[in-house]
């Protein structure tokens, strides 16, 4: 362990954690124009052309804004929350790799690779910062010594504990796929073909529990207005709001860089050398397109959160928990199931039936629809 | 000295000052969280064995799942405050006569194999975690499968009974 490697890994973590502060700044004008064209609106517009200028604005708010602390608060976790909420979602992103490891970044004649941290168990590690992210904010709910912020808190352990198993269990079926818990592993098994693809139903477990983990609506009971005030956070305000709310977008453009590698393929997209007549004079860029293509994944897959929440009305907590345990829980099993039967049946009969997990696994998925429908669909006499 | 040396002095020290401060800590609340502090602690010797996939499971399991579930207990019940003297006075002089047998134990462990003990095993096994994971999932299902799958039938047991403990009986009245 030299030292220029430990300050190559220092260089890097403190870059990816401003790229985070700044994707955090303009993720909330991202979601403020999208969510206002969805409704018809303008959104923020006044602030800078095309109101680009408005995150310095809120941010310059936020910090001349007064700290206060309540009084029959547990001053020292109240003060700890907003850190113990954010640093997960910093640290989580460490393992995802942003550019193939046959072309690293050649910078002062040193090679630098696109990732922070090349784990072998790089998904357990993702799966083990998700578990600690829940500490964050139920010490929020409980510090503030506040009736709402403590059911905020305690609403949010439970949804968060319960959705975690479905998304163990969704990332088990990328690890059979790709034969590896590593995460540059995982996007190179996707060069023949997304995981998206193959695990279509996988994925849309992911999307939906990584939903839950990170409290966006339709699941955002933990700060659900209507009944809890603010949740967690109504008695924060000032820069100790600002880290939570932080915590809350960086963890967004986490899950979305994390969802773009398991099963969109990561890094990888079309070589742009082969582009007719430009082509050819592209070969030095073909380093940079790496990041180029998750930040795109990564944009599209916001795109989709900011339009569930413009969409979806907030779950009930009951049928939150029922959606949970008895829908995605059971589902993810039997995915897994049929992804290791897929795979047993292409490698020791013939290849095509590995087309048969993600044909399998539709049908699983419309099963539990159906399902579910059955159960939620208005009853007879509920209808007079 | 060696970095993992110095890593592994600073660990330990915290994770003893943690233990010690879930045991004299008279809030709850408190004593839980010097708990996944110290899982926190274990984790990192599991990763100093060269075992990170152990490491990644303590985490996950015990300071993100269980752990959970204990604050949450605790701030459901509104139990923060300890009671000062203890509910079961027999349990103080117990407790120390059992820790002094331990302590008993592990200085005489210490003094008898003080040579062999400080042996790390390579930790050039970290690189090679992927094929020894294989390795241990395969030693999981092959050699250890009965006791395997002994301990999920017990936590479905468990599981079921926590069911039927907390359910109500059909048409009782509550």
């Amino acid at each position: 362990m030299t030292f220029a490697l430990v300050l190559e890994w220092l260089i890097k973590g403190f870059v990816w954690v401003l790229i985070l502060l700044g994707g955090f700044a303009y993720l909330t004008y991202y979601e403020r124009r999208a969510l206002a064209r969805i409704q018809v609106r303008i959104g923020p517009n006044r602030a800078g052309p095309l109101g680009l200028l408005q995150p310095i604005a809120d941010a310059v708010k936020l910090i001349f804004k007064e700290e206060f602390m309540p009084t029959q608060a547990d001053k020292l976790l109240f003060f700890l929350a907003p850190i113990v909420t954010l640093v997960p979602a910093l640290v989580i992103t460490a393992v995802v790799p942003f550019g193939p490891e046959s072309e690293p970044l050649v910078l002062f004649g040193r090679e630098i690779n696109w990732y922070i941290a090349d784990l072998n168990v790089g998904v357990l590690y993702i799966m083990s910062i998700a578990s600690i992210a829940v500490y964050g904010i139920v010490l929020a709910g409980w510090s503030s010594n506040n009736k709402y912020a403590m059911l905020g808190g305690l609403r949010s352990s439970a949804q968060m504990i319960s959705y975690e198993l479905a998304l163990g269990l969704s990332f088990i079926g990328v690890i059979l796929l790709a034969n590896s818990p590593r995460m540059l592993d995982i996007v190179e098994a996707q060069r023949t073909g997304w995981f998206v693809l193959l695990q279509p139903v996988g994925a849309a477990i992911f999307l939906i529990a990584t939903l839950a983990e990170v409290n966006r609506a339709p699941f955002d009971m933990p700060e659900a207005e209507q009944e809890l005030a603010a949740g967690y956070h109504s008695e924060y305000g000032g820069m100790k709001f600002a880290l939570l709310f932080m915590a809350e977008y960086d963890k967004m453009i986490a899950i979305c860089t994390i969802a773009a590698t398991l099963f969109f393929g990561g890094y990888l997209g079309p070589d742009i050398t082969q582009l007719p007549l430009v082509g050819q004079y592209l070969n030095w860029a073909t380093p940079f397109m790496g990041p180029v293509y998750m930040f795109l994944k990564v944009f599209i897959l916001l795109f989709g959160m900011i339009w569930v929440r413009a969409t979806l009305p907030r779950i009930r907590y009951d049928r939150l928990m029922a959606f949970g345990w008895k829908i995605l829980l059971p589902l993810s099993l039997a995915l897994i199931f049929i992804t290791a039967v897929g795979i047993l049946l292409a490698e020791d009969v013939a290849s095509l039936y590995r087309w048969g997990i993600p044909v399998v696994s539709l049908v699983a998925g419309s099963l539990a629809i159906l399902g579910m429908y059955q159960t939620l669909r208005r009853k007879e006499h509920a209808r007079a | 000295m060696d970095f993992t040396l110095i890593l592994f002095y600073v660990v330990a020290g915290v994770a003893a000052a943690t233990a010690v401060g879930l045991l004299f800590s008279r809030n709850a609340v408190y004593a839980a969280l010097f708990l996944v502090l110290n899982f926190a602690c274990v984790a990192v010797f599991y990763l100093l064995l060269g075992a990170p996939f152990i490491a990644m499971a303590q985490i996950t399991v015990y300071a993100g799942a269980i752990m959970v579930l204990f604050l949450f207990v605790i701030m459901l019940l509104g139990a923060e405050k300890l009671p000062r003297g203890g509910i079961l006075p027999w349990q103080r002089p117990l407790a120390i006569g059992a820790a002094a047998i331990l302590l008993a134990e592990a200085g005489y462990l210490l003094v008898q194999r003080v040579q062999s003990a400080a042996v790390l095993p390579d930790p050039g096994s970290f690189e090679n975690s992927v094929s020894s994971l294989q390795q241990m999932a395969y030693l999981l299902f092959t050699d250890y499968l009965l006791p395997f799958e002994v301990t999920s039938i017990l936590l479905l047991v468990a599981m079921v009974g926590a069911i039927v403990l907390t359910r109500q009986a059909k048409g009782a009245q509550r």
